[in-house]
């Protein structure tokens, strides 16, 4: 089989997979989401937490309530990152730093799993487990506990009720994340995923010199790493590490996992609002970018342009050769298409197209189909906007599926679509403009430099997490800034997206009339991928035509 | 008590119950799983004559012109696992493009081929640092090397060589490969080689 009819098999074979799971997956959430009755052990949780899960809250409660939980997440893990030393299974190692353990703190809490440090000679199997994982859960339940808020919204009306988020939160983990992350691990053991609490320990290899093997739980981290789209790997090298991903089809079941519940969240959003067109029309969005980005990476790796790749036969520098490009690829632009980054080759050693399709990813804002529930949500702020445009220009009153889009709304789109860039830009800007951040953290001369820089802010203002590996993100200032970039790049929008719901759920909705725009047709996908591209396009194209695309052309 | 007081200790209390049965519990049971596949969950570890001489998956070095030898690894000084991770340098980078012309060069030299038959997995460093595999290519290219250190005849080492091409799984998935370990250990199954 030629390599290339191999690369359309392997995509060929996930879409399928996909195909198959999105529609009982989403059927499922819908029904976990809108059931009125809580399972016995759920409420042994909620007595233990002392909340009331009958409580349905105002949008303003229910934010409060996420950002409570947010922030005592954020305080728990800093400290246990600070104590790491105190902890048993700690391995020797020593408490992180402040700045480090700050910035992982936030990393995990905001599902961006954003890593400074090398896991195997920094984390102990502990703080892993309890702390990292623990978040792993967390952070995806709160992604989708929003997602869900902003359905209710456009779902309910003349209320002022948006659902309640402790019950939408031990829902997702319980019902939806922890029995789907327990198959998971277990196939990846069988795989050769390992899970044990070994430490580090010398042997002698086969030659007669010294090797350290390494252990750990890792089996059940990987699992929520791909499944929530969280990304942070138990290893340095990630799903790159054969611990992690020591197969082809254990490759594939990575992927496979986080795409999974992204891609389903658009049946539950039909299901929900009564009209399953309107969960299609949403999945063809983020179905046909994310496959477009497979295409040109694909097609970028395997050709291999460039100096390196060009000199060496190919491009393998950073890939695995059980992989090889197509399934390197295939990983790449599904893991920046979803927030996830988590990687299984390294980025900055891709080729000038391909590295920039994982960007160009990233920076269309995590909605292709985006991370466990905040692809949904930005999904649909976009499709707001895009209802609102083509108003516009056609002289009609906007509305989305019955709710008017009045100047409240889009003001709160709007805040939405500027928060990301601004924060992408702004930190971008000071790196790569102030020398002495620069020199200390870029190692790439020429535009891949600037790549680096804008793929380190891109990844944090959208908590993918994955990097251009090369860029030195290990200093205090770094570590404080893009700890802050990650935090505002989470809850900024989840603010803007609770005040939607909360906005359109009090609505009462407009009967569909002549002057609607039918938002599940052809013409609205077109449309709304249209909307998607051009918002980041323009946003971003000076920024790009000095990193990639300057490279591209080199 | 006022409503973000009351938020706060339901948070906290919650995490705790989280803390517990996601970051405990959960693990503990994957591990518990693993115990009907200790291969696996302790990392596939090869052993020789009772003593663990490395993993399955994971790549070593080897020293001498008697072995097949793996990709270049920047995993600390080489195929250390407590240094796992790429160059991460890029696809213009000239310091690169002077290292991969280099590897080039010695191998060329080593294995005395033209420079055009060497793959590229032989001169670019993994993602991993830890790559276990070659390409058949880079494999096939050692063997009169390899034969001839040890006095074998190059037939004998192909055949090996062919036994152990691995993959892509299913005919699809991912890219064919030959694991460095598990065949420098079938050299040492052949007549004359014992370890």
């Amino acid at each position: 089989m030629s390599e290339a009819a191999a690369a359309w098999l392997q995509a060929g074979l996930l879409v399928v997979l996909l195909a198959a799971a999105h529609v009982p997956l989403g059927e499922y959430l819908a029904r976990v989401f809108t059931d009125p009755r809580h399972l016995r052990v759920e409420r042994l949780v909620y007595r233990a937490a002392g909340v009331d899960p009958d409580a349905d809250q105002r949008w303003s409660v229910y934010l409060r309530s996420l950002l409570a939980f947010s922030a005592v997440s954020v305080l728990v893990l800093y400290a246990l990152l600070r104590l790491q030393d105190h902890l048993p299974l700690s391995l020797g190692r020593a408490g992180v730093p402040a700045d480090g353990a700050w910035n992982t703190a936030v990393s995990f809490v905001t599902n961006t799993n954003w890593q400074w440090y090398s896991g195997e000679s920094t984390m102990g199997h502990l703080v892993q487990m309890a702390g990292l994982a623990v978040q792993n859960f967390a952070s995806a339940a709160v992604g989708l506990a929003v997602a869900i808020a902003l359905v209710r919204g456009l779902a309910r009306s003349r209320t002022d009720r948006v659902g309640s988020f402790w019950v939408d939160l031990v829902r997702g983990i319980g019902r939806v994340l922890l029995p789907l992350a327990f198959v998971a691990a277990v196939v990846l053991l069988v795989g050769g995923v390992v899970q044990n609490l070994a430490g580090p320990h010398e042997i002698t290899t086969l030659a007669g010199g010294t090797q350290t093997m390494v252990g750990g739980p890792v089996a059940s981290q990987e699992a929520i790493k791909d499944l929530g789209t969280n990304g942070g790997g138990f290893f340095n090298a990630n799903s790159a590490h054969p611990f992690e991903n020591p197969t082809a089809w254990t490759n594939l079941l990575e992927i496979f996992l986080l795409l999974v519940i992204p891609f389903s969240l658009p049946r539950t959003l039909g299901r929900m609002v009564g009209d399953i067109r309107q969960g299609w029309a949403i999945t063809a969005v983020m179905g046909s970018l994310w496959a477009g980005a497979v295409w040109v990476a694909t097609w970028a790796e395997m050709t291999g342009a460039g100096a390196v790749p060009v000199a060496a036969g190919g491009a393998m520098e950073g890939k695995e050769v059980r992989f090889g490009e197509a399934a390197s690829a295939l990983f790449a632009a599904s893991t920046t298409a979803t927030s996830t980054g988590s990687v299984n080759s390294f980025h900055d050693s891709f080729t000038g197209l391909g590295g920039g399709v994982t960007l160009l990813n990233i920076m269309l804002g995590e909605v292709t189909p985006g991370g466990v529930g905040a692809g949904l949500y930005g999904m649909l702020v976009l499709a707001v906007l895009a209802v609102f445009l083509a108003g516009l220009m056609v002289g009609r009153t906007p509305e989305y599926l019955g709710k008017k889009i009045g100047r409240h709304e889009v003001t709160l789109v709007a805040l939405y679509v500027l928060t990301m860039p601004t924060l992408l830009l702004l930190g971008a800007a000071l790196t790569a403009g102030i020398p002495a951040l620069r020199d200390a953290s870029v190692l790439n001369p020429g535009p891949h430099g600037l790549s680096e820089v804008l793929y380190a802010y891109a990844s944090t203002a959208n908590n993918n997490g994955s990097a251009f590996a090369g860029f030195g993100a290990d200093t205090v200032y770094q570590n404080v800034a893009l700890g802050l970039t990650m935090l505002a790049g989470r809850f900024v929008p989840i603010v803007l997206v609770l005040a939607l719901a909360g906005r359109l759920a009090a609505q009462t909705p407009v009967p569909v009339g002549p002057g609607s725009l039918p938002t599940h047709r052809p013409v609205f996908v077109g449309l709304l991928a249209f909307v998607v591209v051009v918002v980041a396009g323009l946003t971003f194209f000076p920024a790009l035509a000095l990193g990639p695309v300057a490279e591209a052309l080199l | 008590m006022t409503l973000p007081f009351r938020q706060h200790l339901a948070a906290l209390r919650l995490l705790a119950v989280l803390t517990l049965v996601l970051g405990v519990g959960y693990p503990f049971a994957v591990m518990a799983v693993g115990r009907l596949v200790p291969d696996r969950a302790d990392g596939s570890l090869v052993r020789v004559d009772g003593r663990v001489v490395g993993s399955r998956l994971i790549g070593q070095e080897f020293a001498g012109d008697q072995w097949f030898q793996p990709r270049p690894s920047v995993a600390g000084d080489g195929y250390d696992p407590m240094a796992s991770g790429a160059s991460n340098l890029g696809p213009q980078n000239p310091d690169l493009l002077v290292t991969v012309k280099e590897r080039k060069a010695a191998i060329a030299a080593r294995d005395g081929v033209p420079e055009s038959a060497i793959p590229p997995d032989a001169v670019t460093a993994s993602g991993s640092g830890l790559d276990p595999d070659i390409s058949p290519a880079y494999a096939r290219l050692q063997v009169d090397r390899v034969a001839a250190a040890r006095g074998l005849e190059p037939a004998q080492v192909t055949a090996l060589v062919e036994d152990h091409i691995a993959g892509p799984d299913l005919g699809f998935l991912g890219a064919a490969h030959v694991n460095v370990l598990e065949l420098n250990l079938a050299l040492l199954t052949l007549p004359g080689q014992g370890a």
